[in-house]
C-alpha cells in the first residue's frame, strides 16, 4: 500500500481475476461453500426459531433458566474452546467431514436470543385465537408464528449466511482435504509467508462477497414486507 | 413442504441422539470410557493418514503419508506440486497428500491436530515453535536422515539435546539495500562489506540532509533487530550454556541505544509518527529512504517497484558482523507409525536436500534451497537487480540463530515490547531492558 | 395423567421444540466448557496429545487464578477493554439507530444505502483494519483532514497511548454499524402499522412517535443488540491485532489478545483456560446486570 493512497488503479485490468480462477479448484471450493453455507443457514433457523417458540410463546416452566444458561454459552471466547471442540468431534470421528462443520449450526446461542427478543414483542392474541380453533402448537409455530417473524428470520439468515460463509478458523482445523476446502479456505492460501500478492487477494474477497450481497438484496425485499404478511395469513 | 422440514427435523434429532449417546457429561463415565475413546481417537488419526499404518510396514508396501506446510502458500502450490511429483516418480510406492495452510493460521491449527491426536505424518516448522516442539517429544529423531548435502549453520539451528529433529529446507538472509540514487545526490560512497554501523550513520545523516522528507535508515525497533545488533556489538540474549539471561549486558544496552538514537537523538530513522501509519517498504519504495536491511524476500517487490537504481551489500556489522538468518524445517510426527516415519523421511530429505527439488525450487525463484552444494545454486546469482547478489551468500558467512528456548515467544514479546518502549522514548535503553531481564526471570524457567 | 398439571403438559409440549438445541447446547458448548473449566487448573501445555492422564498429571489446582489475579497484566487487560466498551456502546448505538431509522424510510436512494451499510459488514477484518489504517493516518488521514478544515490539528491516532483505542473504536463502530442497524431495521419491520396510525390519530409529531411509539416497541430488539454488542465487545481481538498488535507500548492489549497468544503462542493452555473464566464471568455479570435492569426499560409483548 502506497501513501497518499491510489484510490484509482492505474492500469485497471483483469489479470487477477483470472489468476484466482486458476490458482485452486475454484467451482469445488464455491460449491462447497455453498453446500456447507446454506446447511447451516437452514439448521440454525429451524433449531433457533423451535426453541425461541417454546421459550417465548409456550412459556414452559424454567424456560428462564434454560434461556439464561444459553446466553452465557456466548461468553466463553471461542479460542479457548477450539482444542476441547475438537477433541470432542475426533471421538466422533467427524473430523474431515462437512457434518463437523455444519453441526454447530444446530446450537446458535445468539440466534435463539434474537428469534426469542422478537417472538415476545408479538402479541399473543393470535396465539389464542389459534389454540381456540384447536390448532396444535407445531400448527400456530408453522402457520402463525413463523410468517410472523418473517422479517427477523430474514435478518437472521443474512447474518448466518455471512458468518458461515466466512467461516475461516473451524473448517480450517477440521477439513484437511482438499476437495472439502471452503472458498474462504481457498482464498486464504494466497496469503504469503513474508508477502502476499494483495490485487490477486482483494479479487478473491470480492468474488467471495457477491454471494453474500445477493442473499442480502433477496433477504432486503423479505424484510420490507414487514408484519403484514403474518397479520394477513393469521 | 412440511414433511420435508419433518424429516430433515427428525434426522437431525437422530444425529442428535446419536452424539448425545457417544458423549458423557458425567466425569466418572468419561473416565471409564476413556481407554476406549483414545482407542478410537488413534484410528481416525489413522483414517486421515488414509492407510492403516501397521498393515503396510516394509518399504515395498505401497504407503500413503499426510504433510501439512505454510510454505507453499501465497502462490507457491504448483511448485511444491511439481517438486513432489518428481519425488513421487523415484518413489512410486509413497503418496504425500500436502495439505497448504496460510501462515498466520498454520500453528494454531497444528497445535490443535496435535491435541486431538490427528497431526500429519511430517509437517514445516519454523525457527520460533521448533524448540517448544522438540521438547513436547512431538519431534521423530531424524538423525539418520540423510543430511549430507545440507548447509551446516542452517542444520544446527535444529538440533535440541543434540540430536537432530528437523532438515532445513530453505533459508533467507538480511541484506543491506540501499538506493543508489540519493547517495549519488548526498555526494557520498555506495556502502560496502567493510561499513560498521558508524559509517551507516554517516550516510544517513548526509542522506537526511537532502529534505524534511527524506531519511536516511529504516531499522526497525523490534526484538527480531535487536538480537542480531545485540551480536553485532558482541552480545546475546541467553549466556552460552543457555541457563541465564543475559538480556541487559552492557553490550545490549549499547546496541539498543544506538538503534533509539538513530530514532530519538540523529533522526535519522523516522518516528513512527513521522511515518504516519507507512510501511517500511512503501517508504523506500517512494525514493524517500536511504538504506533498509530487509530480507532477500524483497527481491521482487523492489524489483517491480522502484523506479530508481538499487543494490544490496551485507549488513555491516560493529565490534562483528551479525546477519540475520531465517529458514524454515521439515518435521517428521513421532506418533506416526514406523513406516510412515521412513516414507516421510524420505519424501523430506528429497524436499530439502535434493538437486531435483533444489532446481525446481530456484527456476520458480521461490527461495533458496539450505543446500551446500555452490554450483546448484549459481544460477540465482544471475538475476538482477541487485547487481551485487552475491552479498546474499557472503552473508552467510556470518550468520546469527536467536537462542533456542521452549518458551520462544514468550521472550521475543517481552523483550519487543521493551525495545519499543526506548523507542519511542518512554524509558531509557538501559531501563527497558532491565524490565525486559527482570520480567523474563520472573515468567520464564530456562532449562 | 389427566390433571396433570397444567406447568407439566407446557413442559411436555415444550420438550420436542427444545430438544435440537439442547443437545447441540450440550456437545458444542457444555462438554467444550466443561473440559475447558478442568484445563483451567492444570498447566498444560496445549502442544502434547490430549489423554485420560492430561487433567491429573498437569493438575495445579488454583494456581493459575492466583496467579492472573496478583499480576498487572490482567487487570491492565480488562482496563483497556472497560475504555474500549464505554466508547463503543454510545457510539454504535446512535450509528446503528440512525442507519436502521434511514434504511426504514422509502426515499429514492434507500435501496443503494442498504447495501453501503452492509459492506462494511462483509468486508473482512484484515481489509477494514487496513483501510482503517489509512483514514486514521497521522499526516495523510481523512479524519484528520477533516479535523484540519476546523482549524484545529488531529491526534496521531494510533500511535498515542490514549488516541489509539478511540481510534479502533471508530473503526469498529464504522465496520458493525450496519450489522446491528439492519437487527434495529428488522425490529423497526416488525412493529405492527396499527401502533403509527393510533399514534398519528392522536396527532402525535415524527419525534414524538419516535420516543413514546417507536422506542418502546423496538426496546427488545434494542435490548438484544445492547447484550450482543457487549458480549463481541469483551472478546474484541482481530481490529487490534492488525492495527495496533496491542500497542504503543500495550496502550491497546486486551484479553482475547493475551488468551489466544497464551494458548497458541506461549503454550500455557491451563493458564489461557483460566484467563477465559475470569473474561467469562466479568461478562456474565455484567449481563446478569443487565438482565435485571431490563425490567426497566424493555416492554415485551404480553
Amino acid at each position: 500500500m502506497a501513501l497518499p493512497i491510489q484510490w484509482i488503479p492505474k492500469n485497471p485490468n483483469l489479470k487477477s481475476y483470472k489468476k484466482v480462477f486458476q490458482l485452486f479448484p475454484f467451482a469445488r471450493a464455491i460449491a462447497n461453500s455453498a453446500f456447507i453455507t446454506i446447511a447451516y443457514v437452514l439448521i440454525t433457523v429451524l433449531s433457533a426459531s423451535m426453541a425461541a417458540f417454546a421459550i417465548a410463546k409456550i412459556r414452559f416452566k424454567g424456560a428462564k433458566v434454560v434461556f439464561a444458561i444459553y446466553l452465557t454459552s456466548m461468553m466463553i471466547p471461542i479460542q479457548i474452546t477450539l482444542i476441547p471442540m475438537f477433541i470432542i468431534m475426533n471421538k466422533f470421528s467427524l473430523i474431515n467431514t462437512y457434518t463437523s462443520v455444519i453441526s454447530p449450526a444446530i446450537f446458535k446461542a445468539f440466534a435463539i436470543f434474537l428469534l426469542v427478543q422478537n417472538m415476545r414483542a408479538l402479541p399473543d392474541d393470535y396465539l389464542e385465537a389459534a389454540r381456540i380453533d384447536g390448532a396444535g402448537l407445531f400448527k400456530i409455530y408453522k402457520d402463525i408464528i413463523m410468517p410472523m417473524m418473517i422479517p427477523t428470520v430474514a435478518t437472521l439468515a443474512i447474518t448466518t449466511f455471512m458468518e458461515a460463509w466466512n467461516d475461516y478458523l473451524w473448517p480450517l482445523v477440521m477439513l484437511s482435504d482438499k476437495n472439502k476446502m471452503t472458498l474462504t479456505l481457498a482464498l486464504n492460501t494466497l496469503n504469503g509467508q513474508y508477502d502476499t500478492e494483495y490485487n490477486v487477494l482483494m479479487a478473491g474477497s470480492l468474488i467471495s462477497m457477491i454471494p453474500i450481497i445477493i442473499i442480502y438484496i433477496i433477504a432486503q425485499t423479505q424484510m420490507k414486507q414487514g408484519i403484514t404478511v403474518g397479520g394477513v395469513k393469521g | 413442504m412440511k414433511r420435508k422440514a419433518l424429516s430433515v427435523l427428525l434426522q437431525l434429532s437422530m444425529l442428535a441422539t446419536l452424539l448425545s449417546g457417544c458423549g458423557s457429561a458425567n466425569p466418572n463415565a468419561a473416565q471409564t470410557e476413556a481407554p476406549k475413546e483414545t482407542v478410537t481417537a488413534d484410528q481416525s488419526a489413522g483414517e486421515t493418514n488414509s492407510e492403516s499404518p501397521d498393515e503396510k510396514a516394509g518399504s515395498d508396501e505401497a504407503i500413503t503419508i499426510t504433510y501439512a506446510n505454510f510454505n507453499a502458500s501465497g502462490g507457491n502450490e504448483a511448485t511444491l506440486d511439481s517438486m513432489y511429483q518428481a519425488f513421487h516418480e523415484q518413489n512410486p510406492n509413497i503418496t504425500v497428500d500436502i495439505e497448504t495452510i496460510a501462515m498466520d493460521d498454520y500453528f494454531t491449527t497444528l497445535q490443535t491436530r496435535i491435541a486431538g491426536g490427528t497431526a500429519p505424518d511430517c509437517f514445516e516448522m519454523n525457527i520460533e515453535n521448533f524448540a517448544a516442539y522438540a521438547s513436547k517429544g512431538i519431534l521423530a529423531d531424524m538423525s539418520d536422515a540423510d543430511a549430507s548435502g545440507l548447509n551446516q549453520t542452517a542444520l544446527s539451528a535444529f538440533q535440541y539435546d543434540g540430536k537432530q529433529y528437523a532438515l532445513p529446507e530453505n533459508f533467507s538472509t538480511v541484506i543491506l539495500v540501499y538506493n543508489k540514487d540519493l547517495f549519488d545526490q548526498a555526494g557520498i560512497d555506495y556502502p560496502t562489506s567493510s561499513w560498521t554501523r558508524e559509517d551507516v550513520d554517516k550516510a544517513a545523516e548526509a542522506i537526511r540532509a537532502l529534505g524534511d522528507d527524506i531519511y536516511g535508515i529504516y531499522q526497525p525497533v523490534t526484538y527480531n533487530e535487536f538480537y542480531k545488533v545485540a551480536a553485532q556489538y558482541g552480545g546475546s540474549l541467553v549466556s552460552a550454556d543457555g541457563k541465564t539471561f543475559t538480556i541487559n549486558s552492557e553490550e545490549n544496552i549499547k546496541a539498543l541505544q544506538s538503534m533509539v538514537d538513530r530514532v530519538q537523538k540523529t533522526n535519522v530513522q523516522p518516528t513512527e509518527e513521522q511515518m504516519g501509519g507507512m510501511g517500511d517498504w512503501d517508504l523506500f519504495e517512494s525514493g524517500r529512504l536511504g538504506m533498509i536491511p530487509t530480507g532477500t524476500w524483497c527481491f521482487n517487490t523492489f524489483t517491480d517497484a522502484c523506479d530508481f537504481d538499487w543494490d544490496i551489500c551485507v549488513e555491516p556489522g560493529q565490534t562483528q558482523k551479525a546477519t540475520h538468518f531465517f529458514a524454515n524445517a521439515l518435521v517428521v510426527n513421532n506418533d506416526a507409525s514406523d513406516a510412515a516415519k521412513e516414507a516421510a523421511k524420505k519424501w523430506l530429505s528429497f524436499l530439502a536436500s535434493s538437486n531435483e527439488a533444489a532446481k525446481i525450487r530456484l527456476e520458480a525463484g521461490w527461495d533458496l534451497p539450505a543446500i551446500n552444494d555452490m554450483d546448484a545454486l549459481s544460477g540465482y546469482l544471475d538475476i538482477t537487480p541487485p547487481e551485487n547478489r552475491e552479498a546474499v551468500f557472503e552473508s552467510l558467512d556470518s550468520l546469527v540463530l536467536p537462542p533456542i528456548i521452549t518458551d520462544y515467544s514468550q521472550m521475543s514479546d517481552i523483550i519487543s515490547d521493551a525495545v519499543s518502549k526506548a523507542a519511542s522514548g518512554a524509558s531509557t535503553a538501559e531501563e527497558a531492558l532491565n524490565e525486559a531481564q527482570k520480567t523474563c526471570e520472573d515468567q520464564i524457567t530456562l532449562q | 395423567m389427566a390433571n396433570m398439571s397444567k406447568e407439566n403438559k407446557k413442559i411436555i409440549q415444550a420438550i420436542p421444540f427444545m430438544l435440537p438445541s439442547v443437545i447441540g447446547m450440550i456437545v458444542f458448548s457444555l462438554l467444550p466448557i466443561i473440559m475447558a473449566t478442568a484445563l483451567s487448573m492444570t498447566d498444560w501445555s496445549g502442544l502434547e496429545k490430549f489423554t485420560v492422564h492430561t487433567i491429573p498429571d498437569h493438575f495445579v489446582g488454583l494456581k493459575n487464578y492466583a496467579h492472573l489475579l496478583s499480576h498487572k497484566e490482567f487487570w491492565s487487560t480488562l482496563l483497556h477493554v472497560l475504555y474500549y466498551i464505554v466508547l463503543y456502546i454510545p457510539l454504535g448505538f446512535i450509528f446503528s439507530m440512525v442507519i436502521a431509522l434511514i434504511l426504514n424510510t422509502e426515499k429514492k436512494f434507500t435501496g443503494i444505502m442498504r447495501v453501503l451499510f452492509y459492506i462494511p459488514v462483509l468486508t473482512s477484518w484484515v481489509a477494514a483494519s487496513l483501510i482503517w489504517k489509512w483514514v486514521l493516518s497521522f499526516q495523510y488521514g481523512v479524519i484528520n483532514s477533516v479535523i484540519e478544515l476546523f482549524g484545529m490539528k488531529g491526534p496521531d491516532w494510533l500511535t498515542n497511548r490514549y488516541w489509539a483505542m478511540p481510534g479502533i473504536v471508530l473503526a469498529s463502530v464504522w465496520k458493525d454499524m450496519g450489522y446491528y442497524g439492519l437487527y434495529i431495521f428488522g425490529g423497526l419491520r416488525g412493529i405492527d402499522p396499527t401502533y403509527y396510525e393510533a399514534a398519528k390519530v392522536d396527532g402525535a409529531g415524527k419525534f414524538r412517535t419516535l420516543i413514546s411509539v417507536t422506542m418502546p416497541l423496538l426496546s427488545p430488539t434494542l435490548f438484544y443488540c445492547l447484550i450482543m454488542s457487549l458480549i463481541n465487545a469483551f472478546q474484541l481481538f482481530p481490529q487490534v491485532l492488525i492495527m495496533t498488535e496491542g500497542g504503543p507500548n500495550g496502550a491497546t492489549q486486551v484479553m482475547v489478545e493475551r488468551i489466544y497468544t497464551y494458548a497458541f503462542s506461549y503454550f500455557k493452555m491451563g493458564y489461557a483456560a483460566a484467563y477465559s473464566w475470569l473474561l467469562f464471568l466479568i461478562i456474565l455479570i455484567l449481563t446478569l446486570i443487565q438482565l435485571k435492569a431490563q425490567k426497566a426499560w424493555v416492554h415485551y409483548e404480553s
